[in-house]
């Protein structure tokens, strides 16, 4: 064991072929390797502890730039060995003190992960996120209006909105069901906060949906479907992901 | 709506972090030295945004 450096996780997988990992570096630039227990290998690589262990790693993870390069360096390994064949992707941060460690775990969890990647053959993660459409310019006041006129104008407008929003949950949610209809697992994330999604309109739907390779055609053109049928809200499509929201009752 | 092939495009960052944060295998046990503590890096996360952008606001 060396206490200089940890091994930082990526992703499990079946067995690789032959250079699959040649060329593809990690989160520090390093080389990534497999790290194998019979017909299961962890893909790994050695970062410095000065950054990647802990107390550092803390400190990092709440530094956007950090933790952006970081995110978008894991991701790029997990696209990576996701191409070669059914993969588990890892949470960011996921880190053993040493080889033996990722060996032991996926000794100990061979069953499990074996059941995720026999689920994950095959399949994809699409995204779904479903906005409230931007409001249309609301007409404008009029100048002179008596006290009483003013609250029916502002009780209607009032109502309006509430049915507009109640419309469009429903809506998102038929969306959801649809698209749900076409996976073999779903999973809806919190909604995302507006400073972060750089989107001022409210979110109702977070959706990741796992879909046969073979039906991904039909789950985008109704996707595609979806989005033209309603207009008061808007369906932004993402994907193909590696299958993140999928690696099952781990969490 | 976007294109279904989104290879070519920059991924969000935000649909990024919902992903690697909040899904994927987390690992427990003795040989795991961190991984806990997502939520956490979440909220101040967000006060991190919110402050990035209190800045650049104008007034």
């Amino acid at each position: 064991m060396n206490a200089d450096s940890v091994v930082w996780l990526y992703a499990v997988t079946g067995a690789l072929p032959p250079r699959a990992l040649a060329g593809i570096m990690g989160v520090d630039g390093e080389p990534v390797r497999p790290i194998g227990h019979e017909q299961t290998v962890a893909v790994a690589g050695t970062v410095p502890s000065a950054e990647f262990g802990q107390p550092a790693l803390t400190g990092n993870l709440e530094d956007l730039d950090w933790l952006a390069a970081t995110a978008r360096a894991h991701d790029a390994v997990v696209r990576a060995v996701a191409r070669a064949g059914a993969t588990v992707p890892l949470r960011l941060a996921t880190i053993c003190r040493d080889d033996r460690g990722v060996w032991e775990m996926l000794r100990d969890r061979a069953a499990e992960l074996d059941a995720v990647l026999s689920t994950l053959s095959g399949r994809a993660e699409w995204g779904a996120k479903v906005y409230l459409a931007e409001r249309p310019v609301v007409a404008s006041v009029p100048r002179a209006e008596s006290g009483t006129a003013y609250l029916h104008r502002r009780r209607a407008q009032l109502s309006a909105q509430r049915e507009r929003a109640w419309t469009a949950d429903q809506q998102a949610d038929e969306m959801h069901r649809e698209l749900a209809a076409l996976a073999v697992a779903t999973c809806r994330h919190p909604a995302q906060d507006p400073r972060l999604s750089a989107r001022s309109a409210a979110m109702l739907l977070n959706g990741a949906y796992l879909v046969d390779d073979l039906r991904a055609a039909e789950f985008t053109a109704t996707a595609g479907e979806l989005n033209a049928r309603y207009t008061g809200i808007e369906l932004e499509l993402t994907g193909p992901w590696p299958a993140y929201s999928f690696t099952g009752a781990a969490r | 709506m976007n294109p279904p092939e989104l290879a070519g495009r920059r991924i969000a960052l935000v649909d990024l972090l919902d992903r690697v944060l909040a899904g994927g295998v987390v690992l427990s046990g003795d040989v795991v030295l961190s991984v806990a503590d997502v939520d956490l890096v979440r909220i101040s996360l967000r006060a991190l945004v919110c402050s990035i952008s209190a800045l650049g606001e104008p007034g």
